[in-house]
């Protein structure tokens, strides 16, 4: 178990810089997911805490101990690669116990110790099996047993459910999860998925072209996201964002107006005088639509509607032409073509200075 | 049977008739017509008819006895011995020679004998020459075809690398793939040449004059080794290219992972490359050894079968018979019998590296 620290880390190939220091502190024993769109450098950035990329700039330490040119072998860490990336030739058991092999271990200490990984993950009954007679997730499971026979201090997960189907996915979510506890040890997970890291994280770390964008709980990063990004990427539905532009600045934050939008004033922090234009964020699940064209400040009209049983999706169209989502707690009926106002609540409402360019 | 293949294919089949029409007509046809002719006394051009002689063309072709050769005695029963001491042995022309007391080893020549106490062994054979292509062509494929192999992965493995100029290095090795094996024949026959050759001035200044020159292909212990060391270096390249793609098919997160868990060069070849490349090998174990077996052009080219029959083979040998010497009776008996050998050992091959399960 180890604590691990990037300090103003950089990964450049000749011009291109893909990772544009990056700062992140992992304490000992926590679950940190790394997310951001494909591209975002999140990758890169793990697989230069792997040693498999050179570090082209900053300091990475793990334990404390500065780990920048150190082989992978003797950083202690473990990886599981997103295509699983186990030996076909090799059993269910010569797989788990591959580092072992490698690191000449002897015969008695290798049984054990592939036999306990084995058990941690509940496949004991299939170790003789090969890769070709299991499923995907078993499959994963085989990729993770070989990580945790090693018994690491930090483990390296990169994008593992990928290749797996949506229920299979869930389980296994909830496995690393459960793993996670079990073992006590430092993770490091990469995802673009923003579900897996608002379940599995206890710190999320969110990537854009190869800088954080903010790094926090989920929690934090839902209901404060930092900036218009982050406010896209977490949640879903995804966050409503409108144009607005603020009518008045007082004590506590703006008033802001827009085509379809009242005037409204919003508690921020965010800076801005009359006539700046914002971005007025609000999550799906905090607007409440009525009938009554009076009762909300917002108004569209509905354009579709999902009903999944214990929630309901509302698209809606505004005069301008935008779309708001409102997601309904319960199954509420409300038809095609309706003219509808929405009600939300001021404080949970965020107003985003707009993206540059 | 009567399948889509037959019924509703018939553009397709007028469009494969001629290519089947060729390989039937120069491949399949006279495939059988070997088999025919071997069993008949029929020549290439001969006034007398054709007559079924059934397998006496492999008797005269395959015909092998052991003679034991008891030294001559005197009247008291004391070993004649001539001036430098050794014992006189009787003539083997006198057993092989309308001797009616062996009737079975009329015909047959000496091929090798060996010492035992006072009494020599000999093995004659009714067909030295042809005796002596079956163990050079043996020889050739037991040493071409492991060297050849060996020396292509060795190849692959150096080319298969991200480096600046890898494809002028994949073009030299490939290179005398795509001469003419007559061409290169030639060509290495000045390299070989005895008086003024490029390998003896190589050698002669390699080792400051010390260096005797060789007449390589002109003396009967060098020869062979001299076709196989050019034959190994000919078509080494195509085997490399088949190596290469083996090797482009292994994922390279295999090799990641292995680089985690600190697995040195050779561990990573033992566990992770050679079991990639099982399939591979077989392949091209099989290919050479079938090529290898056909040896013929070098031959022909470069010494015709000489010196003192030290380079002749059975493709050599076939072609000489068949047309050379108009038997092309015993010319089909000797490709027939090839055909055999090769049939054997590739399902020996096949049985020996088959899917273990």
């Amino acid at each position: 178990m180890a604590t691990l620290s990037l300090k103003n880390l950089k990964k450049s190939y000749g011009e291109a810089h893909v990772i544009k220091g990056v700062d992140i502190e992992v304490e000992d024993g926590e679950f940190v997911v790394f997310v951001g769109p494909s591209g975002c450098g999140k990758s890169t950035l793990l697989r230069m805490i792997a040693g498999l990329e050179d570090i082209s700039g900053g300091d990475l330490e793990i334990g404390g101990r500065r780990v920048n040119d150190v082989a992978p072998k003797e950083r202690g860490i473990a990886m599981v690669f997103q295509s699983y990336a186990i030996f076909p030739h090799m059993t269910v058991r010569e797989n788990i116990g591959f580092g072992l092999t490698i690191a000449r271990v002897k015969k008695d200490e290798w049984n054990e110790r592939v036999n306990e990984a084995a058990r941690i993950l509940q496949m004991e009954h299939l170790l003789d099996r090969r890769p070709s007679q299991l499923s995907g997730g078993q499959r994963q499971r085989v990729a993770i047993g070989r990580a945790i026979v090693r018994k690491p201090q930090v483990f390296l997960f990169d994008e593992p459910l990928s290749n797996l189907d949506a229920a299979l996915r869930m389980d296994m979510r909830m496995e690393i999860g459960k793993l996670h506890k079990q073992l006590d040890a430092t993770m490091i997970y990469v995802t673009h998925d923003q579900v897996e890291a608002m379940t599995l994280a206890d710190k999320i770390v969110v990537l854009k072209d190869g800088k954080v964008m903010q790094i926090g709980a989920p929690m934090d990063l839902y209901h404060e996201p930092a900036n218009l990004f982050v406010a896209r990427f977490i949640g879903s539905p995804a966050m409503n964002l409108i144009d607005v532009t603020v009518r008045e600045t007082t004590a506590r934050g703006h008033v802001v107006e827009a085509a379809s939008l009242d005037p409204v004033e919003i508690p921020t922090a965010t800076p801005g005088r009359a006539g700046d234009r914002l971005v007025l964020g609000i999550r799906p699940q905090y607007l409440t639509p009525s009938h009554d064209a009076a009762t909300g400040k917002l108004h569209g009209k509905v354009a579709f509607t999902e009903r999944l049983g214990t929630e309901t999706i509302l698209d809606i169209a505004r005069a301008d032409g935008s779309k708001l989502v409102a997601a309904l707690p319960e199954d509420a009926l409300f038809s095609t073509d309706d003219e509808i106002s929405l009600t939300f609540d001021p404080a949970r409402a965020r107003l985003f200075l707009p993206e540059a360019g | 049977m009567a399948s889509k293949l037959t019924r509703s294919n018939r553009a397709g089949w007028a469009f494969a008739l001629p290519g089947f029409g060729l390989i039937a007509l120069f491949i399949i046809v006279p495939f059988f017509f070997a088999f025919g002719l071997s069993l008949t006394n029929q020549r290439l051009i001969s006034p007398n008819p054709t007559a079924f002689v059934g397998l006496a063309n492999y008797r005269d072709l395959l015909g092998l006895g052991v003679i034991t050769l008891e030294p001559e005695r005197d009247a008291g029963g004391q070993i004649l011995r001539g001036a430098d001491g050794t014992p006189d042995y009787p003539r083997v022309r006198n057993f092989t020679r309308n001797n009616p007391d062996h009737p079975r080893l009329d015909g047959m020549r000496e091929w090798f004998r060996w010492q035992s106490g006072d009494t020599q062994k000999v093995v004659v054979a009714k067909d030295v020459v042809f005796m002596k292509a079956l163990v050079n062509t043996f020889t050739f494929v037991l040493i071409v075809a492991p060297l050849q192999a060996g020396l292509a992965l060795l190849l692959a493995l150096l080319i298969n690398q991200r480096l600046r100029g890898i494809n002028v290095f994949r073009t030299i090795y490939f290179m005398p793939v795509v001469v003419s094996i007559v061409v290169v024949s030639l060509l290495w026959r000045f390299i070989y040449s005895g008086d003024n050759g490029l390998l003896n001035n190589i050698l002669s200044v390699l080792s400051f004059g010390l260096f005797r020159p060789v007449d390589w292909l002109g003396n009967p212990s060098t020869a062979l080794g001299a076709i196989i060391a050019m034959s190994i270096w000919q078509a080494v390249g195509f085997h490399m290219v088949i190596w290469l793609s083996g090797l482009q098919t292994i994922s390279p997160t295999l090799y990641e992972a292995a680089r985690i868990e600190g697995s040195s060069p050779w561990q990573t070849f033992r566990h992770v490359t050679w079991p990639g490349l099982r399939n591979t090998a077989v392949l091209i174990l099989i290919v050479i050894t079938m090529q290898a077996f056909a040896i013929f052009a070098q031959v022909d080219v470069m010494t015709n079968g000489g010196p003192r029959d030290a380079t002749q083979t059975l493709v050599f040998q076939a072609v000489q018979r068949g047309y050379g010497k108009q038997d092309i009776s015993g010319g089909s008996a000797i490709s027939v019998i090839l055909f055999l050998i090769v049939l054997s050992i590739s399902l020996v091959q096949r049985w020996l590296t088959r899917e273990k399960n």
